[in-house]
């Protein structure tokens, strides 16, 4: 049985608007994991009439594909740990990235089918731009996957020249695409020419990206592997993958922008400047106050407000459920506890957001930074858990700091401060934190889970 | 014309995707990205197309390992993303809506 192209069409709309509505209802907690199942529906429907097209010929080696990819999927769905989706988010981008990379080639050669008379220039370009944004996404995908997993280093990597070898790489690209164009043959020098730089594109573009900064990067390239499947429907004359390739993209590009905004750079300026390079901040003298467990217990047990305010280091200390357990006793002491979450703590956009989540913290007690800063000079504590750049006030102060104009959270506001920090070193854009300094700071040093379970245990004790 | 018509789908799609996206809570940034990523695995139907027209060899072995990246990106992808939306919850209120 095989179903006429109008039928498919026609399943191919309303796949579509369930892939609309589905990503209308991400828009809202309540709605959020129904949009996703609705969301999945339409990918069902849009795969299963696929399959029954007239076009497909054979099943043995689809179904044979599909199974290890789906295999390979949740499995890995299942088994990975809420403090690694950053890199797991970057690993499925890669692979959507592949694939319409692959999907892009293998067009290539129903251009060259006997009877289809030349290929049009419009298609080929389409079938490079497959290529081209299909081949970025997959290696910078394995590039942020690597340094979000640690397996290379997480900060920048610039040398000099980067620049030049970067525009050498466009140029090559453009001049293979437009010679690949012109005199279009399946294995052409030029093709391979194209693969090759659009690969070395993708890791040249990630390297240069600081650990601080990946938030921005893993929504771009969410963004990309959208607008690769957009290109590859372009390949192939598929509405389908254009509708739903430019919703990711369009959706990608919103969040790489609210991410941007959040650091007060602009896209241009975290793709292409390694950072705090221009600028040397103002030294910042004076004295910490270090303090231990227990005499901050003694202060948070007379606490009649309390903020959380975590980044990365909560997530390498792996310290949420403790965090959970110690903001549910401050409550049951009677303090009112929230937790201020800013746009670009973590690796990735929402990053601490799913942490606490899975810590089993309700989201309404997870406050945005614009809603969190006007309470903060009411608050008695502020805990700073791993954070760093995100509440350093000098983004608001210093006109030299690298980081100057960046919207914080002004924990320095608050009457007290906790910052709970395993040592003296400065964050990751190793510019120097005014705030540990502060007249009301107090340094907690050591592990986070372990400072925090010792405030745990005095609250039990 | 079809080129035409084709980047007319485009261009609606993109603003419509501006417009569906435009205000969602920092709480949804990491499930939103991943769901739209699952998304992005549309591309699995122009891969099935690939693999199963057997016009080529060649298409065909490439469009079978489009088959398989595309669904890692599918399956994993909507997995992961209800796994991570399971866990959200309001305050006193079970398991997430």
């Amino acid at each position: 049985m095989s179903l006429s192209p109008v039928v498919i069409n026609f399943a191919y709309i309303i796949a579509a608007i369930l892939f609309i509505f589905g990503l209308k209802m991400l828009g809202s907690p309540a709605t959020a994991r129904r949009g996703n199942v609705l969301s999945s529906l339409g990918m069902l429907i849009a795969i299963v009439v696929t399959l029954f097209s007239q076009a497909i010929l054979s099943f043995e080696y689809i179904i044979i594909f599909a199974v290890i990819g789906a295999v390979i999927g949740a499995l890995a769905a299942r088994l990975v740990a809420m403090t690694s989706m950053p890199e797991m988010v970057a690993l499925f981008n890669g692979s959507g990235g592949a694939a319409s990379l692959l999907v892009g080639w293998a067009a290539l050669y129903d251009q060259f089918l006997p009877g289809m008379g030349d290929p049009s220039a419009f298609v080929l370009v389409t079938i490079a731009l497959s290529i081209l944004i299909g081949g970025v996404t997959a290696s910078g995908s394995l590039i942020a996957y690597g340094k979000l997993a640690e397996v290379m280093t997480s900060g920048a990597i610039v040398f000099s020249g980067q620049r030049i070898v970067n525009s050498l790489i466009l140029l090559g690209i453009i001049g293979s695409t437009v010679m690949f164009v012109m005199d279009p043959q399946i294995g052409s020098t030029w093709f391979w020419i194209l693969l090759g730089l659009a690969l070395v594109l993708g890791v040249m573009a990630v390297i240069p990206i600081g650990g601080a900064d990946m938030p921005v990067v893993i929504s771009l390239l969410n963004s990309y592997s959208g607008l690769a499947a957009c290109a590859a429907g372009f390949a192939i004359g598929n509405n389908i993958l254009i509708v739903a390739g430019s919703l990711v993209g369009a959706a990608g590009l919103i969040l790489t922008n609210i991410m941007c905004k959040a650091m007060n750079r602009s896209l241009a300026n975290v793709l292409f400047s390694g950072f705090g390079a221009v600028k040397t901040a103002s030294a910042v003298e004076g004295e910490v106050k270090p303090i231990v467990v227990d005499d901050a217990y003694l202060i948070l047990e007379a606490a009649s407000s309390v903020v959380f305010v975590p980044g990365y280091g909560m997530a390498v200390a792996q310290a949420q459920h403790v965090v959970r357990e110690l903001g549910e006793l401050l409550e049951k002491n009677g303090a009112e506890v929230s937790y201020a979450i800013h746009p670009v703590a973590g690796r990735m956009p929402g990053h601490m957001n799913v942490l606490l989540a899975e810590a089993n913290v309700p989201y309404d007690q997870l406050v945005e930074m614009d809603d969190i800063n006007p309470r903060l000079p009411n608050t008695d504590v502020a805990i700073v858990i791993g954070a760093n750049d995100v509440v350093n006030p000098a983004a608001r102060e210093d006109e030299n700091s690298p980081i100057y104009g960046m919207p914080i959270i002004n924990v320095d506001k608050a009457r007290t401060v906790f910052v709970l920090k395993r040592s003296m070193a400065s964050g990751f854009s190793g510019v120097d934190n005014p705030l540990f300094f502060g007249e009301n700071t107090r340094m907690l040093f050591g592990d986070a889970k372990q400072s925090i379970s010792g405030l745990v245990a005095e609250f039990k004790g | 014309m079809e080129a035409v018509f084709l980047s007319f789908i485009l261009m609606l799609a993109i603003f419509l995707g501006f417009e569906l996206i435009s205000k969602v809570p920092a709480t949804l940034h990491t499930p939103l990205m991943s769901g739209a990523n699952a998304i992005s695995g549309i591309t699995i139907v122009g891969a099935l197309l690939s693999a199963g027209a057997q016009h080529d060899a060649m298409a065909t072995w490439l469009g079978g390992a489009a088959v398989m990246f595309a669904s890692i990106n599918v399956v994993g992808g909507y997995l992961v993303t209800d796994r991570m939306l399971a866990m959200f919850r309001k305050k006193d209120g079970g398991g997430a809506a």
